[in-house]
């Protein structure tokens, strides 16, 4: 068993398993081959911002096992990110019989840089070309097999997302890892001094470590990079700045080199610039191009969707547009499965009484379990299962990237990361996922700020919620087309307040208790790709559908028992549910709610998903309705229990800025291993909808409107 | 270094130039090797962002958008 950066475990199912590090920079399809030979839709994938985690899979060929980890998508090795050191201790020590390489075959000198860093650390590596057809159709022809020579390693054209060139790729990790014989790394050559004091460092490394990237080891310690030596300790549980040989050949090497007037920063940019001109060298050999201008149709379509005129409102009419289809493609399915849902409860009800079913564990089970499940499947599913799959639509053409580059000036003047943008994306999807994807961010300080802000965005689990509660107070009275159109707007305008408080509190968090300068950084815009439009859909329909139903089972259901319960069993005539909604209403009516919307966020904790269907509850717990089927009844139980506009106001805004969920505040523990930044990240985005919820409700109190 | 050496932030939109050098340091300096930006390499500025920064260019065949502070530490020369 092999433990990797984060601890999570490589389970062999057979002990003669062969295990394959599946590395590539990111966009190049890695994930689509990871899928296609695994038979899996990993979890990860099914976000938006792809490999967050190393996931793995098996796969049988020729009757053997296979695993495949799939590693973070990066540029390059030398561990100025997380996700980099994470890849490079996995490919260096984690022991992989072979480390696949997914290129992409339309930018393929940028890829190389990567190959030969990787061919650096290991001896079993396997390129993977992947994209050719559409380096094909933009012309790029790439000789295979004069690139296999160059670089000594098999090399596989493919096309994973039809299958091609797979099945012999498969054959080549076959027969790679089969091999007895060891053959040497690839070797890039250096410059004289550097590679004396590679000679004169390298035979130690091998007599304390092992043969195993010895050469690359010396580079690293010649480089003085501390990450290496930090893993070093904790997978060989060697100190190697202890060992006095090593310590001693490497004051010997950079005598070497400080000799030949090579410094530290002068070594480092040799080492890279040599990588640069070797993968420079190689696609002047492999690739010709039969049109220069293969790119101009990218360009022309950035020229649009970033020009100074219509940037912004394209991408503000795109995100509108993705609403609109969610509200207009929920309503029918939301309707059917309620009316399906609330016929099967009256059979339910009908069957238990004929079997004489004790009337208060039929309550329990039927108003109490039942009905919540029923609520969360038919309010919440169908827009998730919606707006999941256009959003990942637009990640797959390579749109993120782009807003990325719309907002960059903005994140940069809240002293924020450009990459923070694409979190606060990752965001949409699900809040978890973004604060998975800050590893994506190198500095510290901006990571933990794109952690703490990423509540601020509603994930996918919170859309519903908002759309149900503005088509309720704000639009409902619109009829046909243009209620639906309002109600996007609206969202939209939501959306666009969730990035200014965003912006706002990184902004103060960078002037406050996370101080410091935005660093450094570059972000690339991948060519736009046809996204895969059968297979996103029916691929987070399905997943969705599953997790959602998954997640309502495991959370809405004993929620939905306990609102029940507290609801039903009375202390001095008054039930548990109202005793802690009394306790909480002083609090929730300064900020414009009542007691029993904050109990329901509280209850909620585990999912968002089911604040509004507890609210439901609750209110009809106390006996104001039975039946509940449609948003105009739902509109009369909210009405008939106090709501005004001002109370759908302040649950819209503390629905988009409140306490992250449970799945999302453990995993910001995970991510900043800080009981501290954890609480932080809980109390900013509460407080700040508390104080904007309390700020609005005082000002409409004051002037009188409610 | 000739008068025609000048950050990359100045190079106008469709144009090419070659890096000649690169002055940033540190993590920076890094990461901008690791884009491949060496002495020679050629650069096209292709597209500014709505608020004029940062900006893409066209670096070894990838696109990759820098914001001012970084291209104004990689010094270019024009190709005409």
């Amino acid at each position: 068993m092999i433990k990797d950066e984060n601890q999570s475990v490589i389970e062999k199912k057979n002990l003669d398993d062969r295990i394959i590090a599946l590395a590539g920079n990111p966009n190049v399809g890695k994930s689509t081959v990871f899928n296609y030979l695994t038979g899996l839709n990993q979890h990860t994938g099914n976000w938006p911002g792809k490999t967050v985690t190393n996931a793995q899979g098996r796969y049988l060929h020729k009757g053997k096992g296979f695993i495949l980890v799939d590693l973070p998508g990066i540029y390059s090795l030398m561990a100025n990110s997380v996700e980099e050191e994470v890849a490079r201790d996995f490919i260096c020590f984690g022991n992989p019989d072979a480390t696949l390489i997914v290129a992409d075959a339309t930018c393929l000198e940028r890829n190389l840089n990567l190959v030969l860093q990787t061919l650096e650390i290991t001896n079993t590596g396997i390129l993977c070309v992947n994209l050719l057809d559409e380096a094909k159709s933009k012309k790029i022809n790439i000789d295979l097999k004069e690139l296999s020579k160059q670089l000594g390693i098999p090399v596989i054209g493919t096309c994973a997302r039809d299958g091609k060139g797979l099945s012999e790729l498969m054959d080549e990790a076959y027969n790679l890892t089969m091999k007895k014989s060891i053959k040497s790394n690839y070797i890039i050559k250096y410059d004289k001094p550097i590679e004396e004091a590679i000679a004169l460092l390298e035979p130690s490394i091998r007599k304390l470590i092992g043969d195993l990237s010895s050469r690359w080891l010396a580079l690293k310690l010649l480089d003085g990079d501390k990450t290496i030596i930090k893993s070093i300790n904790r997978y060989y549980k060697i100190d190697i700045l202890e060992e006095e040989e090593i310590v001693n050949k490497l004051q010997l090497a950079r005598e070497v080199l400080i000799n030949s007037g090579i410094d530290n920063n002068l070594f480092r940019d040799k080492v890279v610039s040599r990588i640069v001109i070797k993968a420079e060298e190689i696609s002047r050999k492999v690739v010709s191009y039969e049109n220069e201008k293969y790119n101009l149709r990218d360009r022309k379509i950035d020229r649009i969707l970033t020009s100074k005129t219509f940037g912004i409102p394209i991408m503000l009419a795109l995100l509108g547009f993705v609403f609109w289809l969610t509200i207009i493609g929920a309503n029918y399915p939301s309707q059917m499965i309620s009316d399906g849902l609330f016929w099967l409860e009256v059979r339910i009800n009908a069957f238990l009484i004929t079997i004489n079913f004790p009337v208060w564990l039929q309550g329990l089970l039927v108003e109490g379990v039942y009905r919540t499940l029923a609520w969360v499947i038919s309010v919440m599913l169908p827009p998730m299962a919606i707006f999941f799959p256009l959003f990942s639509l637009l990640e797959d053409l390579g749109y993120l990237p782009r807003i990325a580059f719309n907002l960059d000036n903005f994140f940069k003047k809240a002293c924020a990361h450009g990459k923070q943008a694409l979190t606060m994306c990752m965001g949409f999807g699900c809040n978890a996922a973004g604060v998975v994807g800050c590893r994506i961010i190198d500095s510290p300080r901006e990571r933990l700020i794109a952690i703490i802000t990423n509540a601020f965005v509603p994930c996918n689990g919170r859309f519903p919620t908002l759309i149900a509660v503005i088509t309720i107070f704000f639009t409902g009275f619109f009829s046909g087309l243009s209620g639906s159109f309002a109600s996007a707007f609206i969202l939209t305008m939501l959306i666009v307040l969730s990035v200014v408080m965003t912006l706002l509190l990184s902004k103060i968090l960078s002037r406050t208790i996370l101080k410091g300068l935005p660093s450094s950084f570059a972000l690339e815009l991948p060519p736009y790709r046809k996204p895969q439009i059968s297979k996103v859909i029916t691929r987070s329909i399905f997943d969705r559908t599953i997790f959602v139903l998954g997640r309502a089972v495991v959370v809405a259901a004993p929620a939905g028992l306990i609102i029940w319960i507290m609801a039903n069993i009375t202390i001095g005539n008054i039930s548990i549910l109202s005793h802690c909604a009394s306790f909480l209403n002083p609090f929730a009516k300064l900020i414009g709610l009542d007691g029993y919307i904050i109990m329901a966020f509280i209850l909620g904790f585990p999912a968002n998903e089911i604040v509004l269907p507890i609210i439901i509850m609750s209110y009809m717990s106390k006996g104001s309705l039975l039946q509940l089927d449609n948003l105009y009844q739902l509109r009369e139980l909210l009405i008939n229990n106090g709501w005004t506009w001002l109370t759908a106001a302040c649950f819209i805004i503390f629905t988009l800025m409140h306490w992250p969920c449970g799945t999302t505040f453990l995993t910001i523990r995970k991510e900043t291993q800080s009981w501290k930044w954890t609480i932080v990240s809980f109390l900013v985005p509460t407080l700040t909808g508390s104080l904007f919820c309390f700020i609005i409700t005082t000002i409409v109190r004051l002037l009188g409107i409610i | 270094m000739g008068d025609s050496v000048f950050p990359l932030n100045y190079l106008p939109l469709g144009k090419k130039a070659r890096v000649k050098a690169l002055i940033s340091v540190g993590s920076t300096r890094r990461r901008m090797l690791d884009l491949g930006i060496i002495s020679n390499t050629e650069v096209e500025a292709l597209q500014k962002s709505p608020s004029g920064d940062p900006i893409a260019y066209c670096i070894r065949g990838a696109v990759i958008a820098l914001r001012s502070e970084e291209a104004s530490q990689i010094l270019v020369e024009e190709i005409y």
